[in-house]
């Protein structure tokens, strides 16, 4: 049997626990690098040693001497490829060296060991060129790029800027910073790639496994449906893993090479050169407003940098694009092409950094005016987007902040700062709004109504620990309109076909949407009395049209933050005691894990206001904290409690009628506890992370 | 004479000895995942920074990557897959219950090791060792409240950003236990 009475409870809406969960917590969760296979060597990656030039001379007699090396690629021997729209991916096939970290040369052995001092072996020499290396707005080579991430105008202009900001009563004109940050995800890069029955598979540790199939299919010159790219589990990415990465081209060269199976996993040290970054930041932002606070004029220009091999502009300015009704609005980026790795999307690319400078001059902008912040927020809400003009689908911005204001005890605020004190400890409270798109893009799914009366969901997603698998398995079941224990989804297996890659809060939606056709189908197909074959019944959904056909809203999630915090001015130490985090989010399909999500994105955030920072050497070109010591990210005693929850936020363009929730919780986090270190001692912190040094020299 | 690069060893890991032959430079987390296939052990930095390859040595925990194999040949290893649950139908240990219940994992990846250093706090709390937050270290009892929780468990990175859950999971699990 497989109809159903019409009213089952759904699934939406509950507090689910994962559906991998019991495989996590034993330990019988399989990733990347995980998966057993005969014969299996292991590659090790030799990087460059040099910031810019040209390999001279590999010598490899003295590696490939030793036992079980069984060969090294490198520019001279290595199989040539073909470009696919990513020069990162474009490794061992000319002697040029872009950045510090570059692959010069895999060594493949038949034990990780092994390949490893064979990779200590090799003596490579270059002929070294001036390297170009440090970032700043003041670098002769900054230009004005094409378009910024992914495909957004360079720049807006609504009004005369210059003209309103003389003419405003209250001017803020300030310059921040934010430095070079690491994804870091906690599981290495790594992919397993052999050949088997004519086909190229692969076990690889992506947000995507349908794009890394595409791009080793141009890469190699196969035809895609010889690709064949899984990625069950995946151990976190925030964007480092969103499209393929060298890693994932060295093993399918060297099991092509030596057709066996070639593992390659990338090193901590490795990952802060091969698999993109968040870039730094400057930026200068100018707020002019009336004596109320009303917004008269609004100037956002943001400076990053980009490498040599591949242009990616950083799309921070475009913050300003979505959030407030300024008369005059300006938005504009330059980027400057150094030696340096490719910088790349880290979580909320954009709107984390670029948050990180207006809401901090809007609090400047308070504090000048003698405005309460959140009052100040308030009375600059747009009635539509106001770079575009566009119609809000929703904005409940306004309701976060009350919401926010209530839980946080935020009224009777005593605005004067360097005044509360506990001990050695200088107390404040800070706050800050958040905004992140919600995009959907098209996506194809399979439903398949098995003869035994379950389902199976079949679509290319990846739960980078998201909850993705959980949340999609309630939105089949109660597309299909049956008990949950009846769905099973399966996920991360290109053969299911192209999807959105787990990355711009785009997954739920977009994958939802898919399944959901996929699910309605099916079920219409089942209720008009279709039967079951002994195979199965399958619907299929690609939802291009649909997609192609929804109205043109501004369409964004949103969000109120609120930190408290103690700075130790004999030390500099600053501790967050509490935050809390008020969301409009549109439908949360799960509470239990949205709310993880919410607060790990606020928790990336507090280690962005007061930890992160890679510091690249001007004489080598390497980052000189990368390992997970030097490069602090917030660990369990930096992480104060955290209070997240959502006000109702109904936006159904979409069927899901979600909104993302991977990036929010990040955006606006900094500037709350920055603004917090500003209400705490009087000194404004305009430049990330906020070091015990800054704060003593402030 | 050339200088012997392996050697045979027994390990014991989850109570089964295993003989192996093991390269010198193989670190026992290399060996309980390449050599054993106990994938549970995870390897995030391979330079003890991590935390998430932590394992119990003789009940104490260890980052697995930073021994050698041999050095820990006749000694009683512990993983994740010796905790609890990792045979269909076989219990799960309360710190996995209260991980599972309380979400404090995403990802995944740093959870064997949060969890193995998990069960190895509740026993350092039991036998009454004091941490750097610890107030009174000569106290009768130490509370193993909420920053007692966040620092002993410190040596443990999670990047998903967990940890609000996990003092949580940790917290429930110490009670229960209690």
């Amino acid at each position: 049997m497989t109809t159903m009475p019409a009213s089952v409870p759904t699934a939406v809406g509950e507090a689910l626990t994962r559906i991998e969960g019991r495989l996590k917590v034993t330990g019988q969760a399989r990733y990347a690098a995980e998966f057993p296979a005969p014969g299996l060597a292991y590659g090790w990656i030799v990087p460059a040693r040099i910031a810019r030039g040209r390999v001279r001379a590999i010598d490899i007699d003295a590696a490939l001497a030793l036992p079980g090396v069984l060969a090294v690629l490198h520019h001279g021997n290595a199989p040539r490829l073909t470009d696919a729209g990513d020069a990162t991916l474009l490794v061992l096939q000319d002697d040029a060296v872009p950045h510090w970290g570059w692959p010069v040369a895999l060594v493949v052995a038949t034990t990780s060991e092994q390949a490893r001092a064979a990779a200590e072996r090799i003596h490579v020499t270059y002929d070294e060129e001036p390297h170009d290396v440090v970032f700043s707005a003041e670098h002769a080579g900054t230009y004005i790029p094409d378009h910024v991430n992914p495909a957004q105008e360079t720049s807006t202009v609504l009004g005369d800027v210059d003209a309103a900001l003389a003419a405003a009563d209250v001017v803020v004109d300030a310059t921040y910073s934010t430095p070079n940050e690491h994804n870091s995800p906690m599981e290495p890069h790594s992919a397993t790639a052999r050949w088997a029955d004519g086909r190229l598979e692969v076990i690889d540790s992506n947000q995507g496994a349908f794009a890394v199939r595409q791009s080793l299919a141009t890469l190699f010159s196969l035809d895609p449906s010889a690709v064949h790219v899984r990625s069950e589990h995946v151990g976190g990415g925030f964007g480092a893993k969103g499209t393929a990465r060298p890693h994932v081209v060295l093993a399918a060269m060297a099991a092509t090479v030596l057709q066996r199976p070639v593992r390659v996993t990338l090193t901590r040290q490795q990952m802060f050169s091969l698999v993109g970054y968040r870039t730094p930041t400057v930026q200068r932002v100018r707020v002019g407003a009336d004596a109320s606070g009303r917004l008269t004029a609004l100037d956002h220009l943001a400076y990053s940098q980009t490498s040599r091999v591949l242009e990616f502009t950083e799309q921070t300015a475009i913050y300003a694009r979505v959030m407030y009704a300024a008369g005059a609005l300006r938005t504009d980026h330059r980027v400057v092409a150094l030696d340096v790795p490719t910088p790349r999307w880290m979580r909320a690319p954009g709107e984390a950094p670029g948050s990180f400078a207006v809401e901090s001059a809007l609090d400047e902008l308070a504090e000048q005016c003698g405005i309460d912040p959140v009052e100040l927020r308030a009375r600059n809400e747009p009635d539509v987007e106001p770079a575009t003009g566009r119609p809000f689908s929703s904005r409940n911005l306004r309701t976060c902040f009350t919401e926010g204001a209530r839980r946080f005890g935020w009224a009777g605020r005593d605005a004067r700062p360097g005044v509360r004190r506990d001990g050695r400890w200088l107390l404040g409270t800070g706050t800050a709004a958040a905004t992140y798109p919600a995009r959907v893009t098209p996506s194809t799914a399979t439903a398949t109504a098995e003869a035994d009366g379950l389902f199976t969901i079949r679509i290319t997603a990846s739960d980078i620990g998201t909850g993705a698998r959980t949340a999609l398995t309630q939105i089949a079941a109660d597309a299909l309109r049956v008990p949950l224990e009846r769905v099973r989804v399966l996920i991360g297996d290109s053969d299911f076909g192209q999807a959105q890659l787990a990355g711009g809060s785009l997954g739920t939606g977009s994958w939802g949407f898919a399944i959901t056709e996929a699910c309605r189908a099916l079920r219409t197909e089942l209720d008009g009395g279709a039967t079951v074959p002994p195979d199965g019944l399958t619907a299929r959904a690609d939802t291009a049209e649909r997609v192609q056909a929804l109205p043109a809203l501004s369409r964004h999630s949103y969000g109120a933050q609120f930190a408290e915090v103690a700075v130790d001015l004999s030390s500099g130490e600053v501790r967050v005691r509490r935050m809390v985090g008020i969301f409009a989010v549109g439908r949360v399909v799960n509470p239990l894990t949205a709310r993880s999500q919410l607060v790990g994105g606020m928790t990336m955030g507090l280690s962005m206001a007061l930890h992160e920072e890679a510091i690249l050497d001007p004489v080598f070109g390497d980052v000189v904290n990368h390992d997970l010591a030097g490069y602090h990210v917030a660990t369990n005693a930096d992480v104060p409690p955290i209070e997240v929850d959502w006000v109702d936020d109904a936006d159904d363009v979409i069927p899901t009628g979600t909104k993302g929730l991977g990036e929010i919780g990040i955006v606006g986090a900094a500037a709350a506890i920055a603004n917090a270190v500003w209400h705490a001692t009087g000194a404004r912190h305009r430049d990330l992370p906020i070091r015990p040094d800054r704060v003593l020299f402030s | 004479m050339e200088r012997a690069t392996a050697a045979t060893i027994t390990l014991t890991v989850n109570g089964v000895a295993h003989s192996l032959d093991i390269d010198h430079r193989t670190t026992l987390l290399d060996a309980l995942r390449e050599r054993l296939d106990l994938t549970g052990t995870k390897k995030g930095c391979d330079h003890g920074q991590c935390g998430a390859c932590t394992v119990l040595v003789e009940g104490r925990r260890a980052d697995s990557c930073l021994l050698l194999a041999v050095a820990v040949a006749g000694k009683a290893v512990t993983t994740i897959e010796g905790i609890g649950g990792a045979a269909a139908g076989e219990a799960l240990h309360p710190v996995q219950q209260a991980f599972l219940d309380h979400d404090g994992y995403q990802c995944g990846y740093c959870t064997p090791g949060q969890i193995c250093s998990a069960v190895a706090v509740l026993d350092e709390h039991a036998a009454g060792w004091p941490s750097a937050v610890t107030g009174d270290v000569g106290a009768e009892e130490i509370v193993l409240d909420e920053p007692e929780i966040r620092e002993r468990m410190s040596g443990n990175l999670c990047r998903c950003g967990a940890y609000v859950s996990i003092v949580a999971a940790v917290a429930d699990a110490a009670g229960a236990q209690s």
